[in-house]
């Protein structure tokens, strides 16, 4: 097993923003075909910013831990700058990955994409509405 | 500090200190290459062929028919492709099951490379080989068969002796000789080796299963089978793997054996109740959680589970740091992102093969160590689904 990074450990054993969120602007689900992986991200915004993200995850380790500490990231962005995290911002969040569990992070990223479709489709609807 | 627990037997044991002790002058003091003709090689000559009598003592063989290799694998693949190249004029077949061990697969693998066909068995839910099946699959071309003795990862035990049986039968109605050949690598002071009652015509051992070094196996090769060697060098090993023998590891390698087969009752008992411990308190602590592998016909030592809701990796991350080393023969765990080839064999669905867990035990271990399992993994599941939302 590799070895991972403190900050690593601390968000695989106690993960923040855990669990479904109800009234969320975008729900971002993706899996791993290949491994079997799912996770799903919820994301909630406030005055164009992202207010509160929450993630449910089944997988590995670095799967867990890289959902995680995205939830925090992604906290207090817009959608275009939540839009510009890589895998790599993941990672140095995490005090690194080892290289073979990049695709986690990845899996997230792919995750928040769809999310962040959600949000700016559910803004474009209440604009059109205002419009009206 | 906290205990350390290891369950991971299956992967590898400690070397047993008193097949250390024996390993010990041949590193520094007689270090004489076992070829040469003065005092101090004639010491390793002896310390060679010492160890080869009691390792064809085991298997109930000659010592003639007793190959030190560098390891399990070298001696799978020398089996394999040995016994495929030594008639390749005679035909260019192989059969062996889904489940083995990568050390045949991808021997047979690269030799469909060369032009030979591998028929891949399936197995059952439990991850048993059917004898009547293995015969089946024997043609005129067959020229080797490869069953493992025991799968490592669900510890399921095969019908060798039957296989065999079937097999020769097999070929002697289509008039040819098949070889037939098993990794026993998982089955070292573990379960009975007598090549005869096995009905095997080749054999493999890794050492360090059975705690003696790593880097040193055994390959059994029954007088007479046709066998060709793919080490090129000098003479050694009668002419059948070159290159200067290891004394110290295969001195290691042969009084790890001897131990461990004259301990083998009692460690088998020790290890059965351990593990009956661990599956009957997974089972029941752990909801959603299921045995994998054979529920009688599995090695002592071996509990594999699959556990809904939580991936393997995930648990064994959570184990590692209560001091718990396990493993899992999930996706993940190695880099590769397939799931377990023996699972998938078995039939268990991708979805549930992420959340596989192996513990193996051996002789170190006791009870309490069972109790911290028992204790930290409900609760390391648990966390899991909660973040999982399954299960």
């Amino acid at each position: 097993m590799p070895r991972y990074s403190k900050a690593f450990l601390d968000h695989f054993n106690n993960p923040r923003n855990v669990g479904v969120m109800e009234d969320a602007e975008g729900v971002g689900t993706e899996k791993n075909e290949v491994c079997g992986d799912t996770m799903t991200l919820y994301l909630r915004t406030e005055g164009g910013r992202i207010a509160e993200a929450r993630f449910q995850t089944l997988g590995c380790s670095a799967s867990i831990a890289a959902s995680s500490v995205t939830t925090e990231m992604v906290v207090g962005k817009s959608v275009a700058e939540a839009r510009a995290l890589t895998r790599h911002h993941i990672a140095e969040a995490l005090d690194g990955i080892p290289p073979a569990k990049l695709h986690s992070a990845a899996l997230v990223i792919d995750a928040l994409k769809s999310a962040l479709d959600g949000v700016e489709a559910r803004a474009k609807e209440a604009c059109s509405a205002d419009s009206r | 500090m906290k205990r350390q627990i290891y369950l991971d037997h299956a992967a590898t044991t400690p070397v047993d200190p008193r097949a250390l002790e024996a390993m010990l002058p041949y590193f520094s003091e007689r270090f004489g290459n076992a070829s040469g003709v003065y005092g101090i090689s004639q010491a390793s000559q002896a310390a060679l062929e010492g160890a080869r009598e009691t390792v064809a003592g085991i298997l109930g063989c000659n010592p003639g028919e007793v190959i030190f290799t560098g390891g399990a694998t070298e001696a799978d693949n020398a089996a394999i492709a040995g016994a495929a190249l030594g008639q390749r004029e005679v035909g260019d077949h192989i059969v062996t099951s889904a489940i083995e061990h990568h050390a045949v697969l991808h021997a047979c693998e690269a030799l469909d490379d060369f032009g030979f066909e591998t028929t891949y068995l399936g197995v059952d839910e439990y991850g048993m080989v059917e004898p009547e099946q293995v015969a089946e699959a024997v043609t005129k071309q067959t020229n080797v068969v490869s069953i493992m003795l025991a799968n490592n990862e669900v510890g399921t035990v095969e019908p060798i002796a039957e296989i065999g049986e079937a097999v020769k039968e097999r070929a002697a109605r289509l008039g040819r000789g098949v070889v037939f050949h098993t990794d026993a690598a998982q089955a070292g002071g573990v379960l009975d080796l007598n090549v005869d009652r096995l009905g095997v015509d080749m054999l493999t051992l890794a050492a360090h299963k059975f705690y003696g070094p790593k880097g040193v196996g055994i390959l059994y090769v029954r007088s007479g089978t046709p066998f060709r060697p793919f080490q090129y060098g000098g003479g050694q090993e009668g002419n059948r793997r070159a290159g200067t023998e290891n004394i110290p590891l295969i001195v290691g390698a042969a009084e790890a054996l001897r131990l461990a087969v004259e301990e083998q009752g009692e460690s088998n008992e020790h290890c059965k109740a351990l593990r009956d411990r661990l599956i009957h308190g997974i089972l029941t602590g752990v909801p959603n959680s299921t045995l994998n592998g054979h529920p009688t016909e599995r090695l002592p030592n071996n509990a594999n589970f699959c556990i809904d809701g939580a991936a393997g990796e995930s648990i064994l991350v959570g184990l590692d740091m209560e001091g718990i080393s396990a493993s899992s023969g999930s996706a993940c765990t190695s880099g590769s992102l397939d799931p377990s080839h023996v699972l998938t064999a078995m039939g268990v669905p991708a979805e549930r093969a992420v959340g596989s867990l192996r513990l193996t035990v051996g002789k170190g271990n006791e009870d309490q160590d069972i109790d911290r399992v028992l204790e930290v993994l409900p609760r390391i599941v648990e966390r899991l689904r909660r973040v999982s939302g399954v299960g």
